[in-house]
Order: structure tokens, then C-alpha cells, then sequence
């Protein structure tokens, strides 16, 4: 299905749409998330905005930064929910597990057979060393992703916020503590504090 | 692996309810994958799990392969399928729901609110994801500046990450790690 071809099945509206947005149907959105997912390598974000904004312009920027802010604030894997939420956008349910299917299926098979090759010569010597010098890197990405979500919160002084993020990473990096158990205490109380300290500032 | 009844169910159990309470992600529920693969259930060891991370930076794609080759080295390929789905269905099937809520009620200040509290939290779960994987991957001098000098250029720059990962495997290979 050619993106920039008018949707068949619905009626051509009567006043002109403000953004005209392209109707990506379920190949094209199976298609545009594995494309954005094979791309990305240690985060798939970036290629997703590239992707559905730039691109295909299937949403403007303003859209897909709420669509996203929704899917950070539910748990789970961000880019899967974003590719759930955005397909059944379009095409219900089907265009959900179409999109879904598209960002985790290829990527898997990939992932697959290289554990399959780890399993078997996981123990030979060079191949043990590599991998040590790739996880040595990729322990480096995560912690500059981790400095990167906390400028803004130094940024802004935002000692409730810094004191919380230091409390849960105690709580789950140096006493591995169970997730659920922290969580159960730090949501609601992070939830009060944020809520508190909007009022406050709201008047 | 061990010697459970059905490492499948404890797969889907797990990472079902794990789902839920992943905050910020699948790197934020690191941790708690360290504790239940190693410490828990002994399905893999402290290395292994360092491994399977660094394979699933390897492969193109969202953070949640990790979770697939968990499954796979519990059950093989079912074991891998089942844990991916277990991991994205619970809270896909609520991202869909909750996105439609707001779509009728989009000037709710909640999801601003709910979003500004959960953001210190999971910069916390992602951080001790940091340390667990530097305390099981960083054993030497050289692995440990490895890591500073990827976090430094990976924060400064906008270098593709891809490169920082072939270039830690190639100093491996060459035995500077």
C-alpha cells in the first residue's frame, strides 16, 4: 500500500482536515516499526520520531510527543506501548498487534540466533572476550542515559525528585531489594509529593 | 537452568507481573531480572547475565529483547516467545485502554502529574541497572574506563551508540578489557 495514496474504504471528508494525515495501513505499519526497530541500536526512540514524524509524517511532532509522554508514564517497555498505541490509532486492534509485531518480531529473530550461537561457543576464548568488551560499552550507554534523564532535575533543583530517584536506587542497587515491594511504597509516595507540590505552586 | 516444574509458567508468571511494575521501561527492570535469573530461580550465572545483556545491545531493537534471551536460555525458543509476549501484553493491553480514556478526556492534569512522579523512579531503576551490570561486567582497570569513556561520549556527543559497542567488542578481542 503506497503511503501517499488517499484510504480507500474511507469517505473522502468534506472540510479539509487541518493535518492531513497519512492512513498507514497494516502491512505499512508492520513494515515502518521493523524498519524503525532494526534500525535502532541501544534505543529505538529516536528512529520511531524520525519515522512516524519526519518521514512519514503519519503524526506532527506535538502529537507524537504526547503519545510518547503516555506511553513513558505507563509501565512497561516504552517503544512497545508507543507501537501498540499508535497502530490501534489508526486501525483498531489489528493495526496494535500489526505495529507491535513489526518493532519486536525481527529484532527477536536477530536476538535469537545470536544467543543460539552464544549457547554453543559461549565459551570459546575470543568470542568470551568480545562480549566482555561489549557489555563493558553498553553498561557506558545505559549510565549516559541515566545522566542524561537526570539534568533536567538538577536543572530545575529538584531536590524532592533527587532525593526520591537516590532513595529507590538504594533501595534496588546496593540492598536489591524486590522491585514490586519498592514500588509499592515509592509510587504512592512520589505520587502525594508531586501532588502536594503542584497545589502549592498552583495557589 | 533448574529443575522446575514448568519453567514456562514461571516465565509468563514473572515477567507478567514484572511488566507492570517496570517503570521507565525495560532497562529499569534490570535489577529485578538480575534477582530473579540469578539470585532466585539460578537460571543463569552473574556472567551469563552480563552476556545476555550485552547481546541484547548487540541486536537491533527495543531494550525488551533482554527478556527474549532470558527466555531462551530457560526454554529455547517457546521459552523466548512466551517471555516476550508476558513482558508486552499485560501493559500494552493497558497503554491501549488508558490511551483511549485520555482520548476523551485529554485536559486531565493526571497524566502530567503521574508522569512528573514516576521520572525520579525510574532514573533510579535505571542507575542501579548501571551499577548491578559495571559490579558484574567491570572486573578489570581497563573495563571499568571502557565504561566511563562510552557513558562520556555516549552523554558529550551524538556518535551512533552502534560504534561504542564495536569498539568495546574489538578492545575486547584485542584483549585491552
Amino acid at each position: 500500500m503506497p503511503s501517499d495514496s488517499p484510504p480507500a474504504a474511507v469517505p473522502a471528508p468534506e472540510i479539509p482536515v487541518p493535518i492531513p494525515p497519512n492512513q498507514p495501513g497494516l502491512l505499512e505499519l508492520f513494515v515502518a516499526f521493523a524498519k524503525m526497530s532494526l534500525a535502532g541500536f541501544g534505543g529505538v526512540l529516536v528512529w520511531a520520531r524520525r519515522g512516524i514524524v519526519d518521514q512519514h509524517r503519519w503524526m506532527t511532532a506535538e502529537e507524537f510527543n504526547e503519545t510518547f509522554a503516555l506511553c513513558h508514564f505507563l509501565p512497561g517497555p516504552n517503544i512497545v506501548n508507543l507501537s501498540v498505541v499508535f497502530g490501534s490509532r489508526f486501525r483498531g486492534i489489528a493495526g496494535g498487534i500489526a505495529a507491535f509485531a513489526g518493532l519486536v518480531g525481527p529484532p527477536m529473530v536477530i536476538a535469537t540466533v545470536l544467543a543460539a550461537v552464544y549457547a554453543r561457543y559461549g565459551e570459546i576464548d575470543a568470542l568470551r572476550r568480545i562480549l566482555a568488551g561489549v557489555s563493558c560499552a553498553a553498561v557506558g550507554l545505559l549510565l549516559a542515559v541515566v545522566f542524561k534523564m537526570m539534568t533536567p532535575l538538577i536543572k530545575k533543583r529538584d531536590a524532592v525528585g533527587l532525593l526520591i530517584m537516590v532513595a529507590v536506587f538504594i533501595a534496588i542497587g546496593l540492598l536489591r531489594l524486590p522491585l514490586q515491594a519498592v514500588l509499592l511504597v515509592a509510587i504512592p509516595l512520589s505520587l502525594a509529593i508531586t501532588y502536594a507540590m503542584r497545589r502549592r505552586v498552583n495557589g | 537452568m533448574n529443575s522446575d516444574a514448568n519453567p514456562i509458567s514461571t516465565l509468563v508468571w514473572t515477567f507478567a507481573l514484572m511488566s507492570l511494575f517496570a517503570v521507565g521501561g525495560a532497562n529499569s527492570a534490570v535489577p529485578e531480572m538480575h534477582r530473579v535469573a540469578v539470585d532466585v530461580h539460578h537460571w543463569m550465572t552473574d556472567r551469563q547475565f552480563a552476556d545476555i545483556f550485552a547481546i541484547s545491545q548487540l541486536s537491533p531493537g527495543p531494550n525488551v529483547l533482554i527478556v527474549t534471551l532470558i527466555g531462551y536460555s530457560v526454554a529455547g525458543v517457546a521459552g523466548a516467545l512466551t517471555a516476550t509476549v508476558a513482558m508486552c501484553g499485560p501493559t500494552a493491553i493497558l497503554a491501549y485502554y488508558v490511551s483511549r480514556l485520555l482520548a476523551r478526556s485529554s485536559h486531565s492534569p493526571w497524566p502530567a502529574i503521574i508522569q512528573a512522579a514516576l521520572v525520579p523512579l525510574s532514573i533510579g531503576l535505571m542507575g542501579a541497572s548501571g551499577l548491578i551490570l559495571a559490579l558484574t561486567s567491570d572486573r578489570s582497570w581497563g573495563a571499568g574506563l571502557m565504561t566511563v569513556a562510552a557513558a562520556a561520549l555516549a552523554f558529550g556527543t551524538r556518535l551512533n551508540p552502534l560504534w561504542m559497542l564495536v569498539a568495546g567488542g574489538a578492545l575486547g578481542f584485542a584483549g585491552v578489557i
